[in-house]
């Protein structure tokens, strides 16, 4: 079967298996999935025959029946992009979570392209220059960062850059107060409160990208198709794009697939740190307040960019590599 | 395809070359078993810049579980020492108090021997799941791969933090072995998958096929052909498991997501970022402690991976034991694919 359509009817599966796994998981939370709900509409005074019918309209799940009758329901909820209500915000979650996914992946996507492109540079430049002194200094520096979490930098940037002096703000996605517009005033605040996090996402990976490129690059400097294209007069500049450049990346693609997943979750943890509103952001408050239907939401909406974003990630994938598109992928 | 070839019955022909080993006695067994697998990968560690601290580093982290497993210092208490201390002011507490009079030197001997348990658990877990699985589904193909692959496949798409979230609260792991278990959950799904194309490549290699041709069970062919090319990567990554058991333990103790008993360096980091050690510069050690002592093993772990590469690479091991001097130099890091 061709490669794009195969890829592309593997999405709805995967997200069926995430979306099973999904409902699995919350039979596996501790007091089952709505104790909390119900206990909260008996505090509110709501009659004790009444508590079920409620949940069910709040939550689009009838309590009272077989198993996959629910089952069934809360497919169809999802293929409705219906999620339930947000218990501790008072919401539909669908709305909350389409509020922060935008932050999300503008955090992901900006910072990991930052660091693909500044590490496949640094690499790219150590592998010409190996044994040079700027080699032996980034090679050290790369290896030091690998050992840094990147949540370590977003904590001492936000102890020195916005706590001590002031210059970086400590929370939020935009200043309060400014209306979501195309003005520059909005943009320059979306970037001011983005800066910090996108930095410390971008260094925490540019050490080990770095790392790798100056390894493949000297594997591909020293192949003998190099030596033909100078040999054959090539100017260095169509040398270095072309064969250099290109061969050396191509492997690194393969392991972009599990970079994204791992930045993605990653969010988790910078965004908790920084008050940025994305999904993780509000995966952890819907932990923090028991919040299952939410917690759940997010899991599986981040769960679902994660599949998209790989795929996209593919797609390019058969662009720069000529064996995908013509079959037989599963090669490396 | 690769089919069962392995119908011999136990007692046919032995190709193991045992010959030699009528004239060996015990002793000479051991000896040479002690110069190939300890000392000589000791020495080409040892040469090695890197190696060399890695392991200088990792041996303080044991030292202080040591320190830690006989009670050679204080436990942590709250109002043991004056507040706020600064480090290596009084030798009594050498890296000063935090904000309720504890000890930070004892906070983080505390836990070391925790976070020491929890990420050997994480390494070895991730590696072994990922030996098996990459091993079982390159080497056999067809519907067992293809099975084992689209599982895998799964696992990759689900993003790692979220999941190990949901499974803590539903799970509630205290216990370091489970705690690491549950961390490095679909960390093999990759590892896995890059092991299995490897040994795609070393099934279709002459060796392997000589021992096919020759009977050897296919159990045997894994053991001693497959096993042994794979062992430099699955070291290597063995330890970039352990570091991403930290990175995401602390994270996760950090941003309060994790059950805890006692305090360990992410719960540390947590209380010094929630209670005003953001704020002031006299608390900042209190940051810092917990800081170093993380980065610190990671650092020690990562230089341990680099140096590794070159303990596992014959050519570099034959130069440095004085048995070649015709070997080019840097070879290393070229399998060192870590990148996360």
């Amino acid at each position: 079967m061709n490669y794009y359509l195969r890829r592309t009817v593997r999405i709805p599966l995967t997200i069926l298996a995430v979306a099973t796994f999904t409902f699995g998981l919350i039979r596996l939370l501790p007091g089952g999935p709505f104790t909390q709900l119900r206990i909260q509409l008996i505090r509110q005074g709501v009659p004790a025959e009444q508590v079920n019918a409620r949940i069910e309209a709040l939550q689009n799940i009838r309590p009272d029946a077989p198993l996959w009758q629910q089952y069934l329901d809360y497919l169809i909820g999802v293929a409705q992009l219906d999620l339930g209500r947000s218990i501790s915000l008072n919401a539909p979650v669908i709305e909350i979570l389409a509020r922060a996914l935008p932050w999300t992946v503008f955090l992901v996507v900006t910072s990991t392209v930052l660091m693909f492109v500044i590490g496949v540079l640094i690499g790219a430049i150590q592998a010409y220059k190996e044994g040079s002194r700027f080699d032996k200094v980034a090679s050290g520096s790369s290896i030091f960062l690998m050992a840094v979490p990147y949540y370590i930098f977003a904590v001492l940037f936000l102890f020195f850059l916005s706590f001590q002096l002031n210059l970086f703000p400590t929370g939020n996605a935009v200043e309060r107060g400014i209306e979501a517009s195309l003005s520059a005033e909005y943009f320059l605040s979306v970037l001011h409160h983005a800066a910090l996090p996108i930095i410390a996402f971008t260094i925490g990976g540019v050490g080990s990208t770095a790392l790798n490129m100056r390894g493949n690059g000297i594997q591909v400097l020293g192949e003998e198709y190099v030596e033909v294209a100078r040999l054959r007069g090539l100017p260095d500049s169509r040398i270095a794009t072309k064969y250099v450049a290109k061969n050396a990346i191509l492997p690194m693609y393969t392991g972009l697939l599990l970079l994204i997943g791992f930045r993605l979750g990653g969010t988790v943890v910078l965004e908790q740190i920084f008050s940025y509103p994305g999904l993780g952001y509000y995966l952890i408050s819907a932990v923090n307040a028991n919040d299952y239907p939410l917690m759940m939401g997010c899991f599986l909406v981040i769960t679902v960019t994660l599949v998209i974003a790989v795929y996209i990630a593919d797609l390019t994938y058969g662009l720069i590599d000529p064996r995908i598109s013509a079959g037989d992928s599963d090669g490396y | 395809m690769v089919t069962e070839t392995d119908s011999s019955s136990p007692d046919d022909i032995d190709w193991r070359s045992e010959t030699s080993s009528a004239e060996m006695s015990q002793r000479d067994r051991l000896a040479e078993f002690y110069e190939q697998s300890i000392y000589e990968p000791a020495v080409v560690a040892w040469s090695d810049v890197r190696t060399r601290l890695g392991i200088v580093i990792l041996s303080v982290y044991l030292l202080m579980a040591l320190v830690e497993v006989l009670g050679l210092w204080r436990n942590p208490a709250p109002n043991q020492a004056p507040r706020l201390l600064a480090p290596f002011v009084n030798m009594q507490y050498p890296l000063g108090t935090t904000q309720s009079g504890v000890d930070l030197f004892a906070l983080i001997v505390d836990s070391t021997p925790f976070i020491l348990l929890m990420v050997l658990a994480g390494g070895v877990w991730a590696t072994s799941v990922a030996i098996v699985v990459g091993t079982i589904s390159g080497y056999k193909g067809g519907t067992v791969d293809t099975v084992i692959t689209s599982i895998s496949d799964f696992f990759m798409a689900i993003p790692g933090l979220p999941l190990i979230i949901i499974l803590a609260i539903a799970l509630s792991p205290e216990n370091p072995i489970l705690l690491g278990v549950i961390l490095t959950i679909n960390y093999w799904a990759g590892l896995g998958r890059s092991i299995r194309s490897q040994v795609l490549s070393i099934r279709e290699a002459s060796y392997v096929e000589a021992s096919r041709t020759m009977g050897t069970s296919t159990h045997r062919i894994i053991l001693k052909d497959v096993l042994p090319n794979i062992m430099p990567y699955v070291m290597v990554n063995f330890v970039l498991a352990a570091r991403y058991t930290i990175f995401a333990s602390v994270g996760l103790y950090f941003i309060g997501v994790l059950p805890y008993t006692g305090q360990n360096w992410g719960v540390t980091l947590n209380n010094a970022y929630n209670q005003g050690g953001l704020f002031t510069l006299e608390a900042l050690h209190w940051l810092l402690v917990p800081i170093v002592a993380i980065v610190g093993l990671a650092f020690g772990l990562i230089l341990v991976s680099q140096g590794m590469d070159r303990i596992f690479n014959p050519r570099v091991r034959t130069r440095l034991t004085g048995k070649s001097e015709s070997v080019e130099e840097e070879s290393d890091n070229e399998n060192t694919s870590a990148w996360v």
